[in-house]
């Protein structure tokens, strides 16, 4: 293993191909943001996809030649007395696969978008905002201190939320995006005060050196205590970003906006950034145990009880909302049980296949004229041919069957689960079953048996153009073969492991148990074998039920039991914030305007205008107009300045 | 310093000057404020400005200081420019209101 301490200082390459990196999408914001009204809408396009295809190829370039891990620093930000936070970027494992990921998915979505919104008048402002978000995740990532990554974290939170409503005709549409917006606020403020708490801690922002203290636990005694405390912080922002319990239910809202931003923002990559930072502080975390274990019960439950609301939602992106919920809590349960390599595997494998899934469902509802309501489909599968092989490739991958990557991934986090505690390995084993059966009752209930939309609906069904279908089949390839980036031990090489290695250099020091133990190979097998049955069990259950029963979900009026409709009314938990937070805040809201502001603080600030009004009013009665009592007050003015000079002297 | 004064000087006591610009200062500070054509208050002004030049050439000569007759030729061009910019206004002043009493120009009030 080799030793890695703070990340060499020389880069490379000229500072100016870093900076493109992200200037590259920002450029791209500019122009379409400019020349809005006048681009063409596929010109817009291309400007849109080419900026991001060149951040792609840098990136790539970066990662063919990395050697060391390093640090660029562009200018001197802050510098406040002591503190000092230059504008650096940090380059090194992690930081280049997330690059490619959001770059390279990132080029696919573009591309895709190109076609998808070819009808939509505002596709330059679209384009602007899609490429604003890039830029603002490439910031995010690359940043080299927290701050940075705050910068970041809030320019992907401002996008979605421009995004989320970018159909802002529709009121509905623009509450989800506040929402969203106003839910990350939560988490963000957990994040800031953590933020802060590091930086008071460790007297720097600076990843190297938080780092690099912390692990040599050179900061007083409460070694452990300020470790939780600052984890337990991060998390919250965490929770926020990443749509974990309690704070989920912007993301399902969030579905709002065009399908391909859904793609890009709710499965590949801004809610994978809880993921990232907390990958990237992983030395903290290992710190406090106590926070590892609140992440992976989070996780557990959100995996859990997301996949449960999976079962009975009726609308295509729903489902695969609730699904990207429940594989975010996956990811978080790996970081709980220390499989951080296991964890980034999940985000890469999901980014594929739920990228895949999230353009698969825009395919269809590309084709079926806007209809989003599975009920409506059925039997698409000739009319979309390549739509449903790469859907079916994206539903294989989530439902963890060999060889498609998702099995991989979500098998090693599981392994790792087993290893940390039984009980919740069962827990997360039931929900990889329900996750393929959820999966499958989309893919059944769109693709198969007999259509049930309208005529013209019928009439109108056709294949989407080559701009959808290109990035469909690319990620449809990647989310097949993906996989073989992490191979479990019993089939070689665990490529993503060895790579991501010195990221964790540190935590492997401190806690090298957690590191150092490996399943036998009996114990694997049965655990390969249990997730592949839960898998294949869902499959089966679900062909079942709505293949060769043929049923159908209930209309919304439909009679339910009393389970049932709990799920389907999604355990009514936003009704329930909207009862505990929401009305309380409103109410609280109306009488603070009523009485304090009207009451008090109005009164006070038109007062003193009233005040000032009401002086000049008196005032203005010396100024009559006429010379001679303007010379008499000069007069009589001078003489009294004379006087007292006089007689003071 | 008494024998540097010339006699000439000497002849008339520094009093007498300063009754008679105290005079002269008077009658302008009352031509002003009493006065509403414009002209007339501007001589007035001047009859003020010409008391100080008075006093302080008499100062002057008494302590045999040429300071004070410098500051004099000041406030004579001063003056002389001061004289040449309101003269232009209150010109303008005639050419619109085909006079020049002041109290006419109450326009600037509440």
């Amino acid at each position: 293993m080799q030793e890695t301490v703070l990340p060499a200082a020389g880069a490379p390459l000229p500072t100016l191909v870093y900076v493109l990196i992200p200037l590259l999408p920002f450029l791209g914001f500019l122009i379409n943001g400019l020349l809005n009204k006048r681009l063409s809408g596929t010109m817009a396009g291309v400007i849109g996809s080419t900026t991001v295809l060149g951040s792609f190829l840098i990136s790539a370039y970066l990662f063919s030649t990395f050697q060391y891990q390093y640090t660029v620093t562009l200018f001197d930000w802050i510098s406040v007395g002591s503190m000092q936070i230059p504008f650096a970027y940090q380059i090194d494992q992690l930081s280049l696969i997330m690059l490619l990921l959001v770059t390279g998915v990132g080029f696919l979505i573009h591309v895709y978008s190109i076609g998808y919104m070819h009808h939509d008048e505002n596709v330059g402002k679209y384009f602007s905002f899609l490429n604003l978000f890039v830029f603002s995740m490439l910031v995010l990532v690359l940043g080299a201190n927290f701050v940075i990554l705050f910068i970041g974290w809030e320019g992907v939170g401002l996008c979605s939320y421009l995004l989320i409503g970018f159909w802002n005709k529709h009121e509905n549409f623009n509450n989800a995006a506040k929402k969203a917006f106003i839910i990350n606020r939560i988490g963000d403020l957990g994040f800031l005060l953590g933020i802060f708490l590091i930086y008071l801690t460790f007297n720097s922002v600076q990843y190297g050196e938080v780092f690099h203290k912390a692990s040599l636990a050179q900061f007083g005694p409460y070694t452990k205590e300020i470790c939780t405390a600052i984890t337990l912080l991060l998390f919250v922002g965490a929770m926020g970003k990443s749509a974990q319990l309690p704070l989920y239910t912007w993301l399902p809202d969030a579905m709002a906006g065009p399908t391909p931003v859904s793609a890009l923002i709710h499965a590949a990559t801004m809610v994978t950034a809880g993921i990232y930072m907390v990958l990237r502080s992983n030395v903290l975390f290992t710190l406090a145990p106590t926070t590892l274990e609140v992440v992976g019960i989070v996780g557990l439950a959100t995996a859990f009880f997301a996949a449960t609301i999976g079962l009975a939602q009726n609308d295509i992106k729903k489902v695969l909302a609730y699904s990207t919920v429940s594989q975010l809590g996956y990811m978080f349960l790996a970081l709980g049980v220390m499989g951080y390599t296991s964890s980034m595997f999940h985000v890469l494998t999901h980014a594929f296949f739920k990228a895949l899934m999230f353009l698969g469902a825009g395919s269809v509802i590309h084709a079926m004229s806007n209809e989003q309501d599975m009920r409506r489909m059925g039997g698409l599968r000739k009319a979309l041919p390549i739509t449903f092989l790469t859907f079916l490739i994206g539903c294989l991958a989530i439902s963890g069957i060999p060889p498609f990557s998702g099995f991989f991934s979500k098998d090693e986090i599981l392994s790792h689960v087993y290893e940390h505690n039984k009980l919740m390995w069962a827990v997360g084993l039931f929900t990889s079953f329900l996750t393929a059966f959820y999966m499958f009752r989309l893919l059944f209930l769109t693709f198969f048996g007999q259509f049930r939309g309208t005529e013209e609906q019928k009439h109108h069904l056709h294949e989407s153009p080559a701009s959808m279908t290109l990035p469909l089949i690319v990620l449809a390839v990647l989310a097949a073969v993906g996989g073989f980036m992490g191979a479990p031990m019993i089939l070689g090489k665990h490529y993503l492991a060895d790579y991501l290695a010195p990221i964790f250099t540190y935590s492997q020091r401190i806690n090298p148990a957690a590191f150092a133990a490996e399943v036998d190979h009996n114990t694997e097998l049965m655990l390969i074998g249990a997730s592949v049955a839960a898998g294949v069990l869902g499959i089966v259950l679900a062909y079942v039920q709505y293949v060769s029963r043929g049923v159908l979900p209930a209309e919304d009026e439909g009679q339910r039991s009393t389970p049932e409709s709990l799920v389907y009314h999604k355990y009514y938990v936003d009704e329930l914030y909207d009862a505990l937070f929401v009305r309380p805040i409103m109410v609280l809201s109306r009488g603070l305007y009523r009485f304090v502001e009207q009451g008090i603080i109005d009164p006070i600030v038109n007062g003193f205008g009233r005040i000032t009004l009401g002086g000049g009013q008196l005032l203005r009665y010396v100024q009559t107009g006429t010379t001679g009592m303007y010379l008499i007050l000069m007069v009589v003015g001078i003489v009294l300045i004379l006087a007292l000079n006089l007689f003071r002297l | 310093m008494e024998q540097n004064i010339p006699e000439v000087i000497r002849t008339v006591p520094l009093q007498y000057y300063i009754y008679f610009a105290t005079a002269l200062f008077a009658i302008g500070v009352t031509g002003v404020l009493t006065r509403r054509n414009a002209i007339i208050i501007f001589m007035c002004v001047e009859l003020m400005l010409n008391a100080v030049n008075v006093l302080l050439t008499a100062f002057s000569a008494y302590r045999s200081d040429p300071n004070g007759q410098i500051f004099v030729f000041f406030i004579m061009a001063v003056a002389a420019a001061e004289v040449s910019v309101g003269l232009g206004i209150i010109v303008m002043i005639y050419r619109n209101f085909q006079n020049t009493d002041v109290n006419l120009l109450n326009r600037l009030k509440w």
